[in-house]
């Protein structure tokens, strides 16, 4: 089959590769119809998490057809399904409290290793993030092997189209516990910073939620305006001095809630992020973190910190005496998507959640490499990048003789 | 050996029903000593945490908790034939005849295997067992597997500690944690594979194919190291 493997630094391709097939009893093969490049992705493609090896299938935003089922799956071949990207047994303490984002079995024995030396504990397995989470083929590929799939895939009814709820896999779901971690009451002005695909779905929850306020900070103008449109204020932090104007906006009581949807790549010119993105650079495993410093001084006394965003190492310079003097709670974690698959399905179907404004670019899967250069550089109107494996490639020609 | 030794080496839990071979308890026994005198107060961590040696002996533990029942649990285990399915390093282990006693192959570095005999010392239904190597074995050890009930619905805790005399001391460990071979990370890593197959029925694995899986290329391997040890059999 036709994959985007991980090559190097900035290098990804589209390879022919072994077809998986069935290994354990619960596996199903799922063809994919569609799959997403995710914000996260770029951080593999900036080689900023450690793990990954050459060769390695990334995509963690995918759907498709079933086509084969182990004997203990529950699905049946012909279904459409989407595939959640934490890879979650259902049967270990983590999966029955619903914290499935921490199943304590998915991650193969040889690959905790790695995650339970740096943070204490083995993380879960994930599908396309490395071998520090499972080392699991993504689904950037015409066919992907899904383990426990009577537990995380979600079938969806034909009248829905793909691109309606392939965000289930991720991003929507992502959005949303960002939201819900931020513990929104009615009155409350929210914060939210990056105002990328996660950021706009943490914004549309945050408002379906009931906040009375939402604000979100980016210097992308295209991905404000999509924020705008779905009806937050919006701070463009290259003209504004983020914190006057939160205080502000907020009636000088500070936000009630943040939420850093930007994670260790973090932009910006503060003194404190030019240090970060050095150490970064020479390999010194220290986040960026200056979106989130900024949050946790922009939010009031006693409020709510919730962070989607990715974070994979140390952060230096973090405000541990604004967190404590503050009072303020802190909420984070991979996605517990098959905690909220079924019910953000049924708010897609009733049209509370719109999930296709953010699409800007479709691709056929043989472009994947060109779709990951232009999310990366050209992150105003770059929003979201859909591929397909079965759509037609018109430049085709230009891609072979590349 | 004296009941502090045993204590020592097992844990406060205490560890009556077995006994270690009487030289190594003798060395275990004097190491403590020097150190109970300058150290008086034990806590309550288990034994095996404990940041002193165990002289000539390792002592390795690990505690995993599964959701499901005791007795289950037990029984998958008592069944020593069960072992290889999820202990990586475990060709097989195959009942003698003999009360008790099981012949456990087990790989070793550079495709090698070492036989070990072991006896069954203590046997408590829905609880533990224990056992250790039968005299002139070729590795000296001995475990116990433990089941308890976890608080509330958790399920069981299943608690596994070997104490076993490094083959050809400090170099061979040296050797063998390089290829993987060292006990403690073994001993980790099939208790996690044990509570994989127990919860989720199936042990985790993120090969594409069936021969790309660790199963299989350790099938390949133990059948290599068997056909390895025909050929030394036959030249010998």
């Amino acid at each position: 089959m036709r994959a985007l493997t991980w090559q190097g630094t900035h290098k990804v391709q589209v390879d022919t590769v072994d077809d998986p097939e069935i290994i354990n009893p619960r596996d199903a093969i799922i063809k994919i119809t569609s799959t997403a490049i995710c914000g996260s992705d770029l951080h593999l493609y900036d080689g900023v998490i450690p793990g990954l090896m050459p060769g390695d299938i990334l995509g963690h935003e995918f759907m498709g057809e079933v086509v084969e089922t182990g004997p203990k799956s529950t699905l049946q071949k012909g279904q459409r399904v989407v595939v959640p990207f934490t890879i979650s047994c259902g049967q270990c303490f983590f999966c029955s409290t619903l914290q499935y984002s921490c199943c304590s079995n998915s991650n193969p024995v040889e690959k905790q290793d790695i995650s339970a030396n740096v943070y204490g504990h083995a993380m879960s397995g994930l599908f396309g993030y490395s071998h520090m989470t499972g080392g699991y083929s993504g689904g950037q590929a015409e066919y992907v092997r899904v383990p426990y799939s009577d537990i995380g895939p979600i079938v969806i009814p034909d009248h829905l189209e793909d691109e309606k709820v392939l965000f289930l896999s991720d991003i929507l779901p992502t959005g949303w516990m960002a939201a819900e971690n931020a513990e929104i009451q009615p009155d409350d002005t929210v914060a939210v910073w990056g105002c990328g695909p996660v950021g706009l779905f943490a914004i549309q929850s945050a408002l379906v939620m009931g906040a009375s306020q939402v604000i979100a900070i980016d210097h992308y103008p295209h991905r404000l305006e999509l924020a705008r449109q779905l009806g937050a204020k919006v701070i463009n932090f290259r003209e504004t001095s983020v914190l006057d104007a939160l205080m502000d906006m907020s009636g000088g009581l500070g936000v009630d809630a943040v939420i850093d949807a930007v994670g260790m790549e973090a932009h910006g010119f503060a003194i404190d992020n030019i240090m970060d993105t050095a150490k970064q650079k020479i390999g010194f495993g220290a986040d960026r973190v200056s979106a989130l410093r900024q949050a946790i001084m922009a939010v009031r006394k006693g409020g709510r910190v919730s962070i989607p965003g990715v974070y994979g190492g140390m952060a230096d310079k973090f405000p541990i005496g604004a967190i404590m003097e503050k009072g303020l709670q802190i909420r984070t974690g991979q996605t517990h998507v098959q905690r909220y698959t079924k019910d953000l399905l049924a708010k897609i179907e009733d049209g509370t959640l719109d999930t296709t404004f953010l699409i800007s670019h479709r691709l056929p899967l043989e472009q994947a490499a060109d779709g990951y250069k232009n999310f990366k550089e050209q992150q105003d109107t770059w929003t979201k990048v859909i591929l397909k494996p079965g759509m037609s490639a018109p430049d085709n020609t230009r891609k072979e003789n590349a | 050996m004296s009941e502090d030794a045993r204590k020592g080496l097992w844990g406060t839990a205490g560890f009556a029903g077995l006994m270690l071979a009487a030289g190594a308890g003798a060395f275990i026994s004097s190491q403590r000593d020097k150190r109970d005198k300058r150290n008086q107060t034990a806590d309550d961590a288990p034994g095996f945490t404990a940041r002193r040696s165990f002289g000539a002996y390792d002592v390795v533990g690990r505690t995993v908790t599964i959701a499901r029942p005791r007795e289950e649990l037990y029984a998958y285990w008592h069944d020593f034939a069960n072992l290889a399915t999820f202990m990586e390093n475990i060709v097989s282990v195959k009942p003698t005849g003999a009360d008790g006693r099981s012949v456990w192959t087990i790989l070793a570095p550079a495709g090698r295997t070492v036989e070990v005999e072991t006896e069954v010392v203590k046997d408590e239904p829905g609880k533990l067992i224990a056992w250790r190597s039968v005299e002139g074995s070729q590795i000296d050890t001995e475990g116990r597997v433990t089941f308890e009930d976890a608080p509330g619905e958790r399920g069981t805790r299943v608690g596994v500690r070997i104490a076993y005399k490094p083959p050809a001391g400090e170099l061979g460990r040296a050797v063998a944690k390089l290829f993987m071979r060292e006990p403690n990370i073994q001993a980790r890593h099939d208790l996690k594979r044990f509570k994989m197959l127990m919860e989720a029925g199936e042990i985790a694995t993120s090969a594409n194919r069936k021969d790309k899986t660790r199963a299989a290329k350790q099938a390949s391997q133990s059948q290599d190291a068997s056909q390895d040890n025909t050929r030394q059999e036959e030249t010998a």
